[in-house]
């Protein structure tokens, strides 16, 4: 008896511990995990290549890289060792699980790895909080795509180097587009013909056109027809124009005729995996659909188009991450000489081509289209007009609002996403 | 947590010292130099315990609470001299129109409805297991008691990933639903909440007039919306998943149950309803309390499973506070906005925690568990 009414005690001693863990949780600090270390090594400030940043001799480089897969993690530890053999260095690559979190935890701590991979669309976040060394004038004499080196300019400075890039192109099944009687001569060039071709491949079981239901995918259609979310230099809301707007309402015309869908309303998480699993005879991807068919649907085939015309003209997305050194880091000369050996054509057609995405220097560009099949060359072909990302530091919650509003699409008059996407903007960027 | 259970050791150690114990032929004075030092000692005991919890409770909600009122960009120590001051500023952001406002204010719309069902049904699906459980005719009770609990020992992120099969749009949950004729949603596609749902059959589709004002930066309509389908598989899922961990503590009470009690109530020709109603019930109300408190708390913070299946969409309907704080610190590095949104959140607990135990306490006399013992079996004897 004694022994059975004690239990509920014990019982309720334990769950006040966990509710103490329970509030722990909650009020948690986050990020700043290892604070002890902090303030010493992170005020040394923006003038890497300096004594203090050491030379290569000995330097032990850490690389973090947001890539998965053993083989791409490969490729850059070859070159990486490469490298290090040289220069009498040591280089840890290591790919990332969770790179805003990784890097947020390495800044707040004073630690961050030398060197990472930072996407357009985050430069000027990190830039602005001076986490990143800019290194761009040590890369003057590299031929970069001029689009690429304002990807990654913030106040009038190259920040770091591109990468590579990806551009959007229409992703076609030809087995379904011959079965529906269509040539290389239906491939689309204007919107109408889109409308016309996605109407013929529509089947039942199969949607003509599957479109990713974000900004990164929607946002071409603004492109074409002239608008985008921003202007220019990202000073101002431009999303609430005519053009914008006509952007918007050729995605509407196209879900409302049932020619196209949304990756979800065809139960995919994607557009890649809509047309991989045959229930999208078209979609609207980027280069790293390369890869994804080649793992996981190696039977489909498939090209790729240039996206068609809207009244504007030609227009596509643009996507890239650069070779970011940290500002905190003690090996920035070795950093930066370890970048230096990556920009040569022959280390940029080989990366590219193990990566399925484009090299950003010009000069690679005529080696790496003579290795790429013509029915993947779409994709190089949209690098002279594309649109990068909207970057501008607190945009993005903007954003993702932006997204919000465009998964409503057909139900929400387009005119309306653009004027509350012009609001919330404006708030962060201010104007009118 | 940890320093109040320090503290009542103190206190108690020093009550008994000084006042409670006067030794025989001894003066009250004495009897303190005796026990002068305990309190010290009971210091030194609890040390460890106090240094881990302002090392990684006290001190990590202090800094967090520097960083809500801090201007601070994520670069280097919090408390370096860079960072400035900024008051209210990052609260100020959700008291007035705009973006952060309607997004706060969404995600407290969504966990409201997600609080609303998960803790009852939990607390009854636990209520009712353990009293399955409990039942003296019952055979293999080792193994229920295992199969409902497992689901608290696995991994939240394994069981996530299976729910987002169970209920993607061809899979098991809609093929059964198909089974009976009904075609189930694409569920985490669907952002439309249930009541919008239930009114549009009665041919309310659109905003009616009285609901377009706005309250704290979103229509009254959309405040009416309810949980979204999406939200109703993950609601399905915690309930499932916490269900079994509360269940073992209502069964722990249960066990508690002086068997006498309900003998005379059977002898009195008390029904099986009759008695758990009278009985059982009353009698594990402070377990119940319990639970619904733990409950209560719990549910506010939500945040793997929308960290794993949803992100937040569709449609801003799975938003909750806790994965907005991780957002708007960890995507847009506004860490000043991320973690007042977590004060916020901790304040929003206190006070709904507090309006609780207020309600739960006015209900029944709170001279204790033996009094109201005696009461219930004074109600079956009558």
């Amino acid at each position: 008896m004694s022994r059975t009414t004690h239990r509920p005690r014990i019982l309720t001693l334990g769950a006040l511990a966990a509710l103490a863990l329970v509030l722990t949780a909650c009020g948690g600090g986050q990020g700043f995990s290892d604070d002890g270390t902090t303030s010493s090594s992170s005020d040394d400030g923006g003038d890497g290549g300096d004594g203090e940043s050491g030379g290569t001799e000995g330097a032990e480089l850490s690389v973090l890289v947001a890539t998965g897969d053993t083989e791409s993690l490969g490729a850059i530890q070859d070159l990486a060792d490469t490298w290090a053999q040289g220069a009498g260095a040591t280089v840890d690559v290591q790919p990332a699980s969770d790179m805003n979190q990784q890097l947020s935890q390495g800044f707040a701590a004073g630690n961050p790895p030398d060197v990472f991979w930072v996407d357009a669309s985050l430069l000027p976040t990190y830039a602005a909080a001076g986490n990143l060394w800019p290194y761009g004038e040590e890369m003057s004499d590299v031929d970069f795509y001029p689009a690429l080196v304002d990807s990654f300019t913030y106040d009038g400075e190259l920040y770091c180097a591109p990468k590579d890039f990806s551009n959007l192109g229409l992703v076609i099944n030809t087995d379904l587009w011959e079965a529906a009687g269509l040539t290389d001569d239906d491939i689309p060039t204007t919107w109408d013909e889109l409308q016309t071709v996605a109407t013929t491949l529509t089947t039942d079981g199969v949607t003509g056109l599957v479109i990713g239901d974000t900004r990164d995918r929607v946002g071409a259609f603004m492109v074409q027809a002239g608008g985008w979310i921003v202007n220019d230099d990202q000073t101002e809301m431009t999303i609430d124009t005519p053009e914008a707007i006509a952007g918007l309402t050729e995605v509407q015309e196209l879900l409302e005729s049932g020619a196209a869908a949304f990756p979800k309303a065809v139960d995919s998480g994607w557009g890649g995996e809509a047309i991989g699993t045959g229930k999208a005879a078209m979609t609207i991807e980027g280069n790293w659909f390369k890869s994804a068919a080649g793992a996981d649907y190696p039977d489909l085939n498939w090209r790729v188009a240039e996206l068609p015309e809207g009244p504007a003209g030609k227009g596509t997305l643009t996507f890239t991450q650069c070779w970011a050194i940290a500002d905190a880091s003690q090996n920035k000369e070795a950093a930066l000489d370890f970048i230096k050996s990556l920009y040569t054509p022959e280390v940029q057609v080989d990366l590219a081509n193990r990566f399925g995405v484009m090299p950003s220097i010009e000069s690679a560009r005529e080696q790496y289209v003579a290795g790429v099949p013509e029915s993947e060359q779409a994709w190089l072909a949209g690098a002279d007009y594309a649109q990068g990302p909207v970057s501008a530091v607190g945009m993005d919650p903007v954003m993702k609002e932006l997204d919000t509003l465009i998964q409503q699409l057909p139900g929400l008059a387009p005119a309306d996403i653009a004027s509350q996407t012009q609001e919330n903007g404006q708030a962060v960027l201010g104007g009118n | 947590m940890a320093l109040t259970s320090a503290d009542d050791v103190v206190v108690a150690t020093h009550g008994r010292g000084a006042d409670q114990a006067p030794r025989p032929g001894g003066p009250r004075r004495r009897g303190n130099r005796l026990y002068g030092r305990e309190p010290v000692l009971a210091w030194v005991f609890v040390a460890p315990m106090v240094v881990v919890a302002v090392l990684f409770l006290i001190v990590p909600i202090l800094m967090a609470l520097w960083v809500s009122v801090s201007d601070w960009s994520g670069r280097g120590s919090p408390l370096a001299a860079t960072v400035g001051f900024v008051g209210l500023d990052n609260y100020a952001a959700f008291f007035s129109p705009g973006l952060a406002q309607r997004d706060l204010s969404t995600s407290i719309r969504n966990t409201f409805y997600f609080v609303l069902l998960v803790v009852p049904l939990q607390t009854l699906l636990a209520l009712g297991l353990a009293l399955v459980l409990n039942s003296r005719r019952l055979r293999a009770k080792s193994f229920f008691r295992t199969a409902y609990y497992f689901p608290s020992v696995t991994s939240s992120v394994a069981i996530a990933v299976v729910f987002l099969f169970m209920f993607s749009a061809s899979g098991p949950v809609n093929s059964i639903l198909g089974l009976v004729g009904i075609e189930g949603p694409n569920w985490f596609a669907d952002p439309r909440g249930l009541i919008h749902v239930v009114a549009g059959a009665f041919g309310v589709d659109e905003q009616p007039a009285w609901a377009s004002g706005s309250i704290a930066g979103i229509s009254l309509w959309q405040w009416l919306a309810g949980p979204s389908v999406a939200m109703v598989s993950i609601i399905a899922l915690v309930v499932w998943v916490s269900a079994g961990g509360y269940m073992l503590i209502f069964l722990s009470s249960l066990q508690g149950i002086d068997e006498e009690v309900n003998e005379a109530a059977v002898v009195d020709g008390a029904s099986t309803w009759q008695r758990i109603r009278h009985i059982t019930v009353p009698i594990l109300r402070p377990t119940t309390t319990l639970v619904v408190t733990l409950g209560l708390i719990g549910t506010w913070q939500v945040f793997d499973q929308v960290y794993i299946m949803s992100q937040g969409n569709p449609g801003k309907t799975t938003l909750t506070p806790a994965y907005l704080s991780y957002t708007t610190s960890f995507g847009s590095a506004q860490w000043g906005q991320g973690t007042a949104i977590s004060f916020m959140l901790f304040a929003l607990i206190v006070v709904l925690t507090i309006i609780q135990r207020a309600a739960t306490r006015d209900r029944e006399n709170p001279s204790g568990r033996r009094g109201r013992r005696r009461a219930s079996r004074k109600e079956v004897a009558s």
